[in-house]
Parts: C-alpha cells; structure tokens; sequence
C-alpha cells in the first residue's frame, strides 16, 4: 500500500493523471492536483466540470478508470485511495466527506448522528460488542468520551441546545453544519466538502466560513472543498484548482486564478463562433470517419494543455519529422478503445475537446498523433503496429486510454513490445508517461508477458475496453 | 373542517346520512351475489342456489350504518382532537412517558404472575357457581389459557422481537423470517431423536445454527435493496421448506418428526413416574405443570431477546443498523463497514428465530413443514409493521392483539345468535385479522407505537416522531 515515491511530503492528497469515463462520457480527463497539509484547497467549475466526480474518486464512491490517487497521513503512512473501499478509506486513510444534497440520519438524533460517526474506535472498545453487551467498563468509559466529543463538536457548530432533536427537524443551515461536525467525528486528516455552502445565506454563509478556518487552525484537518459560492471560496481558500469539462483549467492562488482569462472563460462562456469552427476543422481534416476526427480533436486539446502547462512530455514533442497521414495513425488507437470514443458527432467532440477556443485557435503548431516514433522511446519502439494492427494495450491494468495514446506515439503498440522491456526501457518509458515506479508497482511487464502468450494462442484477442 | 362550523351541527348529519346512503348502496352492490346467494346441494345431490336476502340486509345496515357513525361523530370528534394536540404541553409529555413506564412495569409484572392469576380468577368462578374451593379445577381449566394464549403469544412476540431487529432496526425487509424457526425446530427436534441430546444444550445450538443460516443468507442478498431483497428472502424461506419436505432420509418430508423430547427443568422431567417433577414436589398429577414451565421458558426467551436488543440499541453496532436504516452511503461515507453489519443484523435476529423454534419443537413434540409455510412469515412480519418499527411494546401489544384476537375468535359463541346456527367465526379469522390490521393502518401508519426512543441524550429523552424515522431500502 505504501508507495515509494515521495515527491512532496507537504501534501496531503496527490491526484495523478486521473480519469474517470462513464461509458463515452469523459467526465474526468487525466487530472493533477495536489491538496496541501494544511490548507484549504477548493476545487471550482462550472455546473459539470466533474468536481463531484473527482469527489467520489477520492472517497472511493467510484473507482477510477485511471489515475493515482496518494493520500499521506501525518504520520507519514501513505494510501492509494483508488484501490481501496469507500469505508475503508475514511477508517483507515481517514479522509471524510459530506455530500451535496445532505445526507444526514434524520430519524437519528444530533447526537445519535455524531456517535455513529464515531463507530470504529467505539466498536473496537466494546471488543466488538460481545464486551460491551457484559457490561465491561471499557465500553462504559469510550462510551462516555465519545458524547464529550461529540458535545465539544455541538457546542463548535452551536447546536448543544438541539442535541437531543431529531436532525431531520434541523434547519437547512444546522444540518449543513452537522454533516460538517459528523464528518469531524471521524478524526479526518482530509475533510472533503461538497458544496457545504450551499443553500445558506450570506449570515450562514461567514458562519461556515468560520467554522471551515477553526477547523484548519485549531484542529489542523486539511480541507478540500468544492464550492459555488466565490465568497467563500475566495475568502477562506489557500489554493484553488479549477475545473471545466474534467480538465484543469487553471491552478493557483485565489487571486491568480481570478485574474486567468481561461477562467473567466470558462465561467462566462465562450462565443459558438468558436465551437463551430472547431467542428468545421474536424469536417476540414478530409476524413467522414468521426472517430478518427474526435479522437484527432482530444489529442489536440490534452496536447494543448500539456504546451500550456509545460510538462516534461511537451517539451521533448515532435523531434521526429511530422508526417501528414494523421487518420491512419489515429485510427488504429480509436479501433483499440471503442468506448473511448463513441460515434457521436457534436456534443462527443465538445466532451471530449476540453479547452475549445484555444486549441481551435492555435491548431497549427500543435500536431500530433505522430506515426513516427517519438525521442525518449524504448528500444523495442516500432514505427508502425505488425500488420497495422496494434494490441489493445489498455487490458493491460494501469493503462487506459490515455497512456495507450502515448506508449502508441512512442512506438509501442504491442504487448510482447512490453514485455521485452529492460530496466533501461521501463524508465524511458515512465519519463514520458510521467509515472514513477507504477510501472513495477503494478506489473505491467508480467500482465503483458501474459496477455502476449494468450494472444499468440489466438491471436484474434478481442475485449472491448470501457469497463475496467 | 370551517365549512362544518359555519353551517352548524345539521349538516354534519346530513352529510352523514347521504354518505351512509351512499355506503349501503355500495355494499349492496358489492355483496349481492357474495352473500344474497349461496350455492347449495339439495338432498337429490342437484346445485341449487339459496337465497340469503336476511343476512345481506344485515351486511348493508352495518355499512351504511357504520358509515353514519364514522362520519357524524367520529370524523368531528377527531378533529377536535387534532386541534388539540397541536398545541401539546411539556407537562403532557412527561406525563406519556412516566405513563408508558408505569404501562410496561405493569405489563412485566403481569406476565409473571399471569399463569397464577388464571388459576385464582377460575377457582374464584368455581367457587361463585358451586360455593366451594377447589384449586384443581381451576389448575386444570388453566391450561387452555397459559398454552393456547399465554405461550402461543409470547412464541410470536419473541418472533416478531427477533424479526424487529432486521426489519425494524436494519431496515432489511425479510419475509423468509420462518425459515429460521425452521432451522431450530428441526435442528432440535433431529438432534434431539438421533442423537439424544438435552434441551439445555440444543438450545444455544440451534440458535447458533439459525445465526450460520442468517449469515449464508445474508451473503448472497447484501447487494440488494428493497423489493428484490424482499423477494429474494421470501424465496430463502421456500427453498427451506422445500428441503425439509423433500429429504424424506433426514427430516421425514411431510410426514414430519415425531416424539421429540420434551424439555426438562434442570434433568427434573415432567412425567407421571416417581421421578416426575409432580412426585418430586408432592403435588397431585398433571398436565399442566409442564405447560407453566414452558410458559416461564418462553417468557424468560422473550425477554432475554427484549434485553439484547435494548442493550444492542446503545452499543455501536445497533447504532449503526440504525444508520443504517436511515442513509447506507452516509454510513460508507463514515467508514462503517455495511457489509459486516448487515450480516450481523441477520445473524443476530436468525439466532433469536432459532431459539424460539428449538422451543416450538420442544413444546409440540412434533414438528412438520406445514409449520413453516409463508404464512407464519407474514404474520410475524404484520404483527412487527403493526406495533411499530423498532418498538418493543408496540410489537409485543401487536402481537397479544392479533395472535390473542385470533384465538379468542374461536370462543365467541354468541355471534353465532346474530348470523344463525351455521356461522363459524374461525371461518372469518383471516377476513378480520385483515380488516384489523386495515383499520390500525389507517389510524395509526406508523403502527401503535411509531415513536422512536433515542438510544443516548445529552439533556432529556426526547421520543422521535416516526416522520423523522425512515423505514430503510431494504
């Protein structure tokens, strides 16, 4: 569970390359982020940027189509959330959350809701109940401090008076704050917070605001929060990552990220000039096959991001020499992932083309899907698939349809390629999938040593990916 | 309601009195050819049809009367009464609670002296009718109430308790609950004829064998919610029965096991021979002294498994059912691991099942699979959503209501003056078992005690409305 890498012990949760489908819906688009010991960091979009999304990855509600998702307690221990159950990783990881539309228990009393946040240490000293039930008075004494926590808590959030109502009979704004509380109860090092302002007004409002500091300062829980209200929002964060379309936009302090044009974009929209021409430009590229076209259109715009970021992989782009037959290059990869890339016209290339107006705007020096093999490659690179055909490198567990992408412009299209690879060749590799160790970690070369004998037994290897 | 009060009291009855019209029309129309006719056979074996116009005419009065009553002076004086209650004092509230105290002290108290006070109450009788004292007579009258009331009872209240900790605490509606009474019976009856074991060590192991059998149930359903899950117990408890009638080699099928042992008290057996519990005591033969015994066995196995399950309410675990109940993502989302404490729910209320089965062969000395059919499983389901999810006293008066009401409608001889010589009430039970349990519904949804009692409080014991409670999606 432990993983070795250790870039930045600072941060609490570190979100890499993740991304979530829903069938051919791309909710989350190869997302990085990182939430600061600490600090309030809020995560910020518009009405379907996948913030909730990126929520219930990282308390473990869906499992993620790919991506890592590092969680490193304070003493030091660190947990791969994406891997874990979603009980689990409040238990043990101790990441808590709320919800967006609350879910408290309201037939349970304030109290009653409180005492079974506190569950796990409570059924650990009534040795699982069977002492409890005797009578042993190490239950009696958990037991009690567990109603002093939960009466610390109740005074915090100012409900002490209520404690014995039930919590459906709660205003809107006591129950937000109770599920805050609830959530507390669990000892969390990351408290996740959906929306907690919502609904509120502008009094409730400060009040949250309050209440969301105490708890950095005072108890000094972490907090990652996604918000709506830019009261809030600009008022109490530390960092804050912008959302749209499941792509990060834009990543910084609360003022920097005003100030981002993509931002302001992003929140006001941007012209239908634009959006058609992109679509146009697909239509232009000379080719009816739309899967080609969107899948064009995606590498287009992750590249785009990747230049405006300026990661290590866009810097070592297009050494080879840049050869116009795209579609073919590009097929073979949309074949490989059918559910990656539905036939669907206008609403998919919207999808999956995450920041439209740049990358319609700056499309001439951006050009990839590169059927030349590009620099940083394995020795075993190939410049093409045997027969045209490459293997549907994303049964692999760990590779999804992004990294296939890259291991194909790279030369790789074919599991015995993979499972020839040397020390030397694994680390090219993760230089430019931007990994470290999760190549070992999760055994590519023996699940593709596997899968490349499987398919020379026969070797019409068929899996349709999407449900991974 | 101000449409009443404006237009005074004359409408009221008016309104009645069309509605009652109105009613014994319908009733007409419904049961013309239910009850005006009857297909008979005369005495040369033809079909004939006999008219019944006196009884339909019975049946239309009481609708359209009934109907008059319910709206003229039911409907206002329930108004009245709501009115009222909006504005209910802390005073009032206090005085429910010390009420339902003293109410359940009461109860308890009576339960154990219940079996004594029948024997007084009849040898009183005795003596009003023929002048004398003869506690014997009353010893041997007794029998018919400690066994077909006392114990029938207290089997379907220990029954529905075990019942309530899955359907009314978890919130997993399980209508195949008969299936684990099955497993103590026959668990106790075969291993008690094959292998010669006492009752005293059956017990516990057939409670244990019913909680595994909660457990491998449990397993395959944990995914499903609500109506699948309903169903998909409903069919545990038939493929149960069906095993049980189908391997004639272990449990004889349908012919069934007989000649269980009976229990004992501590080795004392209850049987006429010098060893006998009756010689043992110096008193006179009887039946019925191992009939008192199984009423305070059953007594103290209701009661245990009222006991557990207050004490479970305030341990973690019955907390967590309850949360359960009430949202199972926001338990997830607090790390409560469902899957062991839905597990633990069925275990916990099949091993409460299995103890009152082990008894129910122990008490019959027979056991069959007639016993076991879905029917039981309903009943006790009924009595559980009749006395309110969760409650302990709601089920227990629901279940002296409906098991006891059943019974007494076998002695209630005189309806058989209004509907004729050849009316047989026990013919009629189910129809007003259902017409009962309509009428609870309808007056109380939430059962007869809704309410839900916190299980900690910080200042005072507030009772929960049942509009807070939710009743869990299985």
């Amino acid at each position: 569970m432990v993983s070795e890498v250790r870039k930045n012990p600072n941060a609490v949760l570190r979100v890499e390359h993740l991304s979530m489908k829903f069938g051919g819906l791309i909710a989350i688009n190869d997302l990085n982020f990182e939430a600061k010991r600490g600090a309030i960091t809020a995560l910020i979009g518009p009405n379907g940027a996948g913030k909730t999304t990126v929520f219930n990855c990282i308390t473990g509600f869906y499992k993620p189509t790919e991506g890592m998702l590092t969680m490193t307690r304070q003493n030091g221990e660190e947990y791969l959330l994406e891997r874990m159950a979603d009980f689990v990783i409040t238990k043990k990881a101790k990441v808590a959350r709320t919800f967006q539309n609350i879910r408290l228990f309201s037939g349970l009393t304030v109290l009653e809701n409180l005492l079974v946040a506190q569950h796990n240490p409570l059924m650990l000293s009534s040795g699982y109940t069977i002492l409890g039930l005797l009578g042993f008075p190490t239950y009696k004494k958990a037991a009690a401090d567990a109603i002093e926590k939960a009466r610390f808590w109740l005074e915090k959030i100012n409900l002490i008076d209520r404690a014995d109502d039930p919590a459906g009979d709660l205003p809107y704004g006591a129950q937000r704050r109770l599920e805050i509380a609830r959530a507390m109860c669990t000892d969390p090092e990351l408290l996740c917070l959906d929306e907690p302002a919502a609904g509120l007004n502008a009094r409730e409002s400060a009040e949250l605001n309050q209440l969301l500091l105490n708890i950095r300062d005072e108890i000094g829980t972490s907090i990652l929060l996604i918000e709506h209200d830019m009261s809030v929002v600009m008022e109490i964060s530390d960092h804050v990552v912008v959302l749209e379309y499941g792509t990060k936009i834009s990543d910084g302090t609360p003022d920097t990220v005003k100030n981002d044009p993509k931002v302001i974009a992003a929140y006001l929209g941007v012209e239908d000039e634009e959006v058609i021409e992109l679509i146009e430009h697909a239509a232009a590229t000379g080719n009816d096959d739309i899967t080609a076209a969107v899948d064009l259109l995606s590498s287009e715009a992750i590249h785009e991001i990747e230049v405006t970021h300026g990661e290590p992989p866009a810097a070592s782009l297009v050494a080879a020499p840049v050869v116009k037959a795209k579609p073919a290059a590009a097929k073979p990869a949309a074949k490989a992932a059918p559910a990656a890339a539905p036939v669907k016209p206008a609403p998919v290339a919207k999808v999956a083309a995450p920041v439209k107006a740049p990358a319609a705007k700056t499309k001439s020096p951006a050009k990839p899907a590169d059927p030349a093999i590009k620099a940083g490659a394995t020795s075993n690179a190939l410049a093409a698939p045997r027969g045209g055909k490459a293997d549907s490198l994303i049964i692999i567990k760990g590779i999804g349809p992004v990294n296939e992408r890259k291991l194909n412009e790279h030369g790789i299209f074919h599991f015995d390629q993979i499972a020839a690879w040397k020390k030397a060749d694994v680390i090219a590799a993760e230089v430019y999938l931007a990994f470290d160790g999760r190549i070992a970690r999760e055994d590519w070369i023996g699940q593709a040593k596997k899968l490349a004998k499987e398919s020379q037994s026969k070797p019409a290897v068929k899996k349709t990916g999407g449900a991974k | 309601m101000a449409d009443i009060q404006t237009s005074g009291p004359d409408s009221v009855y008016a309104k009645a009195f069309k509605e009652a019209i109105f009613a014994g029309v319908l009733a007409l129309g419904l049961f013309f050819l239910i009850v005006g006719f009857r297909t008979d056979q005369n005495i040369n074996n033809e079909l004939v049809l006999v008219q019944r116009w006196g009884l339909l005419t019975i049946f239309v009065v009481v609708a359209a009367l009934g109907r008059f009553i319910f709206a003229a002076f039911v409907v206002p004086s329930r108004t009245q009464v709501k009115v009222a209650k909006a504005k209910p004092s802390a005073a009032t509230q206090a005085d429910r609670r010390s009420f339902k105290a003293i109410v359940s002290r009461f109860g308890l108290a009576l339960l154990f002296v219940y079996p004594f006070l029948v024997i007084l109450i009849l040898a009183l009788i005795q003596y009003a009718f023929t002048g004398q004292w003869s506690f014997q007579s009353g010893v041997q009258g007794s029998l018919k109430y400690v066994d077909n009331f006392g114990i029938q009872i207290l089997i379907y209240v220990m029954l529905a308790w075990g019942l309530n900790i899955v359907v009314g605490l978890a919130g997993l509606l399980d209508l195949g609950y008969v299936a684990f009474y099955a497993v103590g019976a026959y668990s106790y009856a075969l291993l008690s004829t094959h292998f010669g074991l006492s009752f005293w060590l059956l017990l516990p192991m057939a409670g244990i064998f019913a909680a595994l059998w909660g457990i491998i149930l449990g397993f395959p359903v944990l995914r499903l919610r609500g109506d699948y899950l309903a169903i998909v117990t409903l069919a545990f408890g038939e493929i149960i029965r069906l095993v049980l009638i189908n391997w004639t080699v272990v449990t004889k099928g349908t012919f069934g096991v007989s000649g269980i042992a009976k229990a004992t008290l501590f080795g004392i057996p209850f049987t006429p021979g010098p060893n006998g519990f009756a010689a043992m005591f110096g008193l006179p033969n009887s039946g019925v002294y191992y009939k008192i015994f199984l009423y305070y066995l059953i007594l103290f196995l209701a009661l245990l498994t009222a006991w557990v399950t207050i004490r479970l309410r305030r341990m973690p675990i019955g907390r967590a059912w309850e949360a359960l109940r009430e949202d199972e993502i926001a338990c997830r989302s607090l790390g409560i691991n469902t899957t062991t404490t839905k597990l633990t729910a069925f275990a916990t209320g099949a091993m409460f099942g299995g103890f009152a089965g082990s008894f129910f062969a122990a008490r019959q000395g027979f056991v069959s699979p007639e016993s076991f059919v879905f029917l039981e499983s309903a009943i006790i389901l009924a009595i559980v959503v009749l006395g309110g999810m969760g409650s302990l006293i709601g089920i227990a008066i629901a279940a002296a209501v409906m098991i006891g009401g059943t019974e007494l409608l076998r002695e209630l001889e005189f309806l058989k003056l209004v509907f004729g010589n050849d009316f047989t009430p026990e013919l009629y039970r189910m129809l007003l078992f259902g017409l009962a349990m309509i009428v609870v519904m309808v007056w109380k949804p939430r059962g007869f005690v809704g309410n839900r009692e916190p299980s900690a409080f910080l200042h005072e014991r507030k009772m929960i409305s049942s509009e807070f409670t939710k009743e869990g999606h299985g």
